[in-house]
Order: structure tokens, then sequence, then C-alpha cells
């Protein structure tokens, strides 16, 4: 196994928690502990929330993300295809082009229905 | 079994696995469920990459982590009061349990005879050794090829694109019925 090839990918991985730990951790050594009421509010400006923070979202919104996933497979598909574009001939092309606009159709439908609307 | 980088590896991604699988049925918050669930689904990519299969850690990452639990996170967000309310035991619970230990030895009893098969004992050793079988380097090029060869996987191909196609519009016309284009229902909803 060639677990090498993916020492930078976990060295990336162990970056992405150190980088944004530290100023976390470096603050609560460093920063002074004075607190008041004002300190403790969620927002440092702006309008105070009022009541429940967990509200429930319009069910429409389960479209986009619908769309998302559907969109997300594709490019799973894409990847491989694209990789061994070079060996493949024009009927690859025509099949990618039959996927594809397969999807189209679909998002042509979602938008036409108004679904894609931030209403 | 020898101490090998590999191993550790195997043990970091399993303890994470399985770790946050616990987690997510037994914390109360759904919503910190379906993080846990993304926590474990990443242990499984890494679990795809020990295995020297980079190609489905990537698309556990992207569709999985990236797409499925989205969609769970949409849907916790979207039922009334879910987030706010904690799972609470019911009187069900011993039928829960009961259906899961069922499916456990279900899984057990298809996935053994077809380990015996495979000779996954002898791939258990392969595993920790130095230099288990290499996976060819140019295997995602040749799912490439095979998967819009026509007498390889053309159709499943196609098809999948259909199936999409079919998800997408279906859930179109369950949210938005037909005739109602343009004004989606509960326009002057309380959102």
């Amino acid at each position: 196994m060639s677990l090498n090839e993916w020492i930078f990918i976990g060295l990336f991985f162990a970056l992405s928690w150190i980088l944004p730990a530290t100023p976390i951790v470096l603050g609560k050594i460093l920063a002074p502990r004075r607190p008041n009421p004002v300190k403790h509010q969620v927002y440092e400006c702006g309008v105070e929330t009022f009541g429940d923070t967990r509200v429930q979202f319009r069910a429409q919104y389960y479209i986009f993300a619908l769309v998302f996933v559907l969109f997300d497979v594709e490019l799973v598909f894409l990847f491989p295809w694209a990789l061994a574009y070079n060996q493949l001939g024009l009927f690859a092309l025509f099949e990618m082009t039959v996927f594809i606009f397969l999807l189209v159709v679909a998002l042509v439908y979602t938008w036409r229905k108004g679904a894609l609307t931030w209403a | 079994m020898d101490i090998t980088v590999e191993s550790i590896v195997f043990l970091i991604f399993g303890v994470l696995t399985l770790g946050s699988a616990l987690l997510v049925v037994t914390t109360r918050n759904l919503f910190h469920g379906a993080l846990y669930l993304m926590a474990s689904l990443f242990g499984v990519a890494g679990l795809f990459v020990l295995l020297a299969a980079p190609f489905l850690a990537g698309v556990q990452v992207v569709v999985y982590i990236g797409a499925i639990a989205i969609l769970i996170i949409f849907a916790i967000m979207l039922t009334p009061q879910v987030t706010a309310m904690r799972s609470v035991r019911t009187a069900q619970w011993p039928v829960a349990v009961a259906v899961a230990v069922i499916f456990f030895a279900l899984l057990v009893s298809v996935v053994t005879p077809l380990m015996d098969e495979l000779g996954v004992d002898d791939f258990a050793a392969d595993f920790t050794q130095e230099n288990p079988p290499d996976v060819p380097a140019d295997s995602l090029v040749r799912l490439g090829e095979q998967l819009v060869d026509p007498q390889q996987f053309m159709l499943p191909f196609e098809v999948a694109s259909v199936l999409l196609m079919a998800a997408l519009i279906g859930a179109v016309l369950l949210v938005w019925p037909e005739g109602t284009r343009s004004t989606p229902p509960g326009e002057a909803g309380d959102d």
C-alpha cells in the first residue's frame, strides 16, 4: 500500500485543524477575562434575536438540496469519463452528451416550475 | 500482527467510524447525530483509502458527506420542532433492538460465506504485509473506459441519468403539484 501518496493530504488535514485551533487556544490563554452581559451576547452588533433559534424551514428548500445531490452524483460519473477522455472515441462524447442532456432537461423542468426561485 | 503504519491508520479510522456510528444512535440531539454520521462516513472514506480505492474514497466524501448528509440535515431542519426536540425513548425500542439484531445476523450470514469464497483470510494477511498486491495505476481510466463501453456498462450508465432525471422531476412534482407553476404553495406562509 502506498500510503506515502496520502501524506500530503494527511498534512493538509492536520493543518486544517491546527490553523483554526491555534487562535482559539491562544485566545483562551492570553485574553483577559472580564465578562459582562453585553459581551455574552451572540451578536456584536445588529438586531437582537427573538423567539427560538431553531425554526422550521420551508419544505420547498428541500428541492435545492435535491438538485445539488443530483449534480453531485453527475460529477461522480463525469470524473472517470474525463480521465479516460483521451482514449475514448466520439461515441463516448455522444454518450456523455446524452447523459448530461437528460439532467439538463430535469434542471430546465425544475427551473420552469419556479422551484429555483428563492421565494 | 505486526504494527505497521497501515495498521495504525486503520485503527484510527476504524475507531473514528465505529465511535461516531455509536454516537449517532446514542446522542439525544438529532442534529448532532447527523454531524456524527458525517464523521463516521469520513472514517469509511479513510478505510477506502487504506483499501487502495481512492476513487471510492472521493465518491464517499463527495456523495455521502457532501450530498446525503446535507439531505439529512435539510430534512431535520425542515421537520417541525424536531431540531429542538430531544429524541425520547419510546415504547418501541425493544422492537427496534430486535430488528437491528436480526438485520446484523442477516448481514453476517450473507457476508461470511462470501469472505470464504473470496479468500479474505489471505487478504487479511496481505493487508499487514509490506507490499500487498498493487492496484493498477490506471484503474480509474479503465473505469471511465468501461463506463461508456457499449459492451460493458453503457446501458446502466445512461439509465442512471434517466433515474436521476426522474428523481428530480418526481421531487418537484411532489412539492409543486401540477398547475401551480411559479406560485409555490403557502406563498403567504410563515417563514
